[in-house]
């Protein structure tokens, strides 16, 4: 067992810090109070974060491609906005599709501007968050939109409804998280995701359709958005217009949390899901043994900083940076 | 004058000529179709604009900076916040009770340190963890908002301090206070970006960071500088705009990181580092709080702002590429 020196333990601790993270955080819980081990506490845990770890599996896609996208709250606002009104004009069984259609091409623009047109990703998704919430509004008219009739519905059931015991949202997000990790991981699509991230050159030089590629990944983010929001409709049959503002940020937390670079090239489907599952269980956590909600805030940012600090350590085979 | 030079002027006035088209637009618009009786280029209205500006201009203007030096800071809108906080709950201290109106620069201080200190956190943490700063205030922004949270919870906090409220609202040849700050600020700041050794630093370092290491240049004490640079700026425009308003909310001052990157962006600062100017910058800030009173002048919903907002500044960024494009970067992919 020569394996076991004391730097192949620091580097296993820096390389799958997060996951070990993960492990002791539910240990030190699950210690502290009794309840928060529990089936039903588990379940509204993930129940919660599913919206947020929906949004989170589509920017995952964006962020390996190399680029950014700031625009996934205001545009979950416009699709919880357009699927709640579309659902009394339509009927929900042709306003769910209508909705998924306008909100793909919202990504799709994005997707148009960085891909083919390149530009900053930065800048063009912050210019879309601020479009996008004033076309939420100038749809809405600025007022809240509720469903009319709320009792004879089956709108509810993707945010509400279980099948065998496990609340649909759950699944909505499990089955998500395979699909598309499947096609990160498993595809050729996926691979040329990783290569355009990595080296976008390279790609190019080896005949990778970088505009295409990262075209699609917008699209993707777009088709989780769309859901997330349909979750979000659908759990509370009403909302408000703001009401994914500020998550663009929380998503790229959980996704930078699960390990993805910002440089992209490097990142999976499955951390992004450690991530998002490690900040609702910290905050539900915290809930548990009497804290308030906003100190998982001031915990979430000491991990952020140390799990990519220990991440860039292990890589550079030191501790502090070598910045003169 | 060569080429090149020509080039950058054009490139620093263009944010001016805009604000100048909006000018003409909006008076022409209003004119047809404007609700009320009054012009839109009123004077009072021209003033009453500059000092709108002030509490995101100043922010953004340290924003300039750091962007120059080629990071960025998510989390001026926090800091903004925790400031605001110290510097209206420190005027009600029991330790302070006896001085009077002396309170007043005594929690003044209090509140630019507090920024001063939290931009320090964000500095050091870059220097000495190598982090991308993008992350680091990142998780800051969360950070320090919680810190604003945990001071007071979700209630808010308000005194009003009347000498300090006619302070804030007084005129000094004609302008108010908070614009005197903004456009004191933008001076400053001007300095020292192009006189002084820091400033070229910092330009250099954006620019091309391994350069600037082999020539010498210390790159971790300029990052700390700025970071406490932006953190003060953040924490002056708290004291700006709350020796007025005099009461704080716990969520005051989000997205304010955002407003501010816009600003900068549409003054034609670069993201990547290297190339931009404070006082481009002030004319970004200008253009945007001429587009918000402009559309409610003409009768459009305030909510068309943001869309326009953010078509401009997609539009600004194509713009600038297509116009850079030719020669410098046609051999890169």
């Amino acid at each position: 067992m020569a394996a076991l020196t004391t730097k192949n333990i620091g580097g296993f601790l820096a390389r799958q810090g997060i996951i070990v993270a993960f492990v002791l955080f539910m240990i030190g819980f699950a210690l502290a109070n009794d309840r928060f081990i529990t089936m039903d506490n588990i379940f509204g845990v993930i129940r919660s974060s599913a919206i947020l770890g929906v949004m989170a599996l589509g920017v995952t896609f964006v962020v390996i491609g190399g680029n950014l996208d700031l625009s996934v709250g205001s545009m979950m606002s416009f699709s919880t906005i357009v699927v709640l009104d579309l659902h009394d004009k339509l009927g929900p069984a042709l306003g769910i599709p209508a909705m998924y259609g306008m909100t793909l091409a919202l990504g799709a623009f994005i997707g148009f501007l960085v891909g083919y047109l390149k530009l900053n990703s930065l800048i063009v998704t912050l210019g879309m968050l601020s479009a996008i919430h004033g076309l939420t509004l100038t749809y809405s008219g600025g007022k809240n939109m509720d469903i009319a009739d709320k009792e004879g519905t089956w709108f509810g059931i993707f945010g509400q409804g279980s099948i065998l015991g496990v609340p649909v949202p759950i699944l909505i997000f499990a089955l998500l998280a395979v699909v598309l990790s499947m096609v990160l991981a498993k595809t050729p699509f996926g691979r040329k995701v990783y290569a355009v991230g990595g080296n976008g050159m390279a790609a190019t030089f080896s005949g990778v359709p970088r505009a295409r590629v990262v075209f699609m990944t917008y699209l993707i983010s777009a088709f989780c958005v769309a859901t997330a929001g349909l979750i979000q409709a659908s759990r509370s049959l009403g909302s408000q217009n703001t009401v994914g503002q500020g998550m663009e940020l929380e998503v790229l937390a959980a996704v930078i949390l699960g390990g993805a670079s910002l440089l992209g090239g490097s990142g999976t489907v499955f951390k992004t899901v450690i991530g998002v599952l490690i900040l609702g269980f910290i905050q539900n956590g915290l809930l548990l043994v009497g804290l308030e909600f906003y100190v998982q805030y001031v915990v979430t940012w000491v991990i952020i900083i140390l799990a990519v600090w220990l991440d860039i350590a292990a890589k550079r085979g030191r501790l502090l940076s070598p910045i003169a | 004058m060569t080429k090149d030079t020509r080039a950058n002027l054009v490139k620093q006035g263009a944010i001016w000529a805009f604000i100048v088209v909006e000018l003409i637009f909006f008076t022409v618009a209003g004119n047809f179709m404007s609700v009320s009786e009054q012009s839109f280029i009123d004077f009072d209205n021209m003033l009453l604009l500059l000092k709108q500006s002030a509490p995101i201009g100043i922010i953004a203007l340290g924003m300039t900076i750091i962007m120059i030096n080629g990071n960025i800071d998510l989390s001026v809108g926090a800091t903004f916040a925790l400031s605001a906080i110290v510097l209206l709950d420190s005027m009600t201290w029991p330790i302070f009770a006896g001085l009077g109106d002396w309170v007043i620069p005594v929690s003044w201080t209090l509140a630019l340190l507090t920024g001063v200190v939290l931009g320090a956190i964000n500095g050091l943490i870059v220097w000495k963890t190598g982090v991308d700063a993008f992350i680091v205030t990142l998780g800051a922004m969360l950070g320090y908002r919680g810190l604003v949270f945990m001071y007071n919870g979700e209630q808010p906090t308000s005194h009003l301090n009347w000498t300090l409220v006619d302070f804030a609202e007084a005129q000094f040849l004609g302008l108010h206070t908070a614009t005197w700050f903004l456009l004191g600020t933008a001076l400053v700041l001007w300095l020292v970006m192009t006189k002084t050794v820091h400033g070229r630093n910092a330009y250099a370092i954006g620019n091309n960071r391994e350069a600037a290491v082999n020539a010498g240049i210390r790159v971790g004490p300029h990052f700390l500088l700025n970071f406490m640079l932006i953190g003060f700026l953040a924490a002056l425009s708290a004291v700006v705009f709350y020796s007025e308003s005099g009461s704080v909310n716990p969520n005051d001052g989000m997205l304010y990181e955002l407003w501010a990157i816009t600003a900068v962006v549409l003054g034609g600062t670069k993201l990547t580092g290297g190339y931009g100017s404070i006082v481009s910058t002030l004319g970004g800030v200008i253009a945007i709080q001429l587009l918000r009173k402009g559309l409610g002048h003409i009768g459009a919903d305030t909510e068309t702002v943001n869309l326009v907002i953010g078509l401009i500044l997609i539009a600004v960024l194509f713009l600038d590429r297509q116009l850079n494009r030719k020669g410098k970067e046609e051999l890169k992919i």
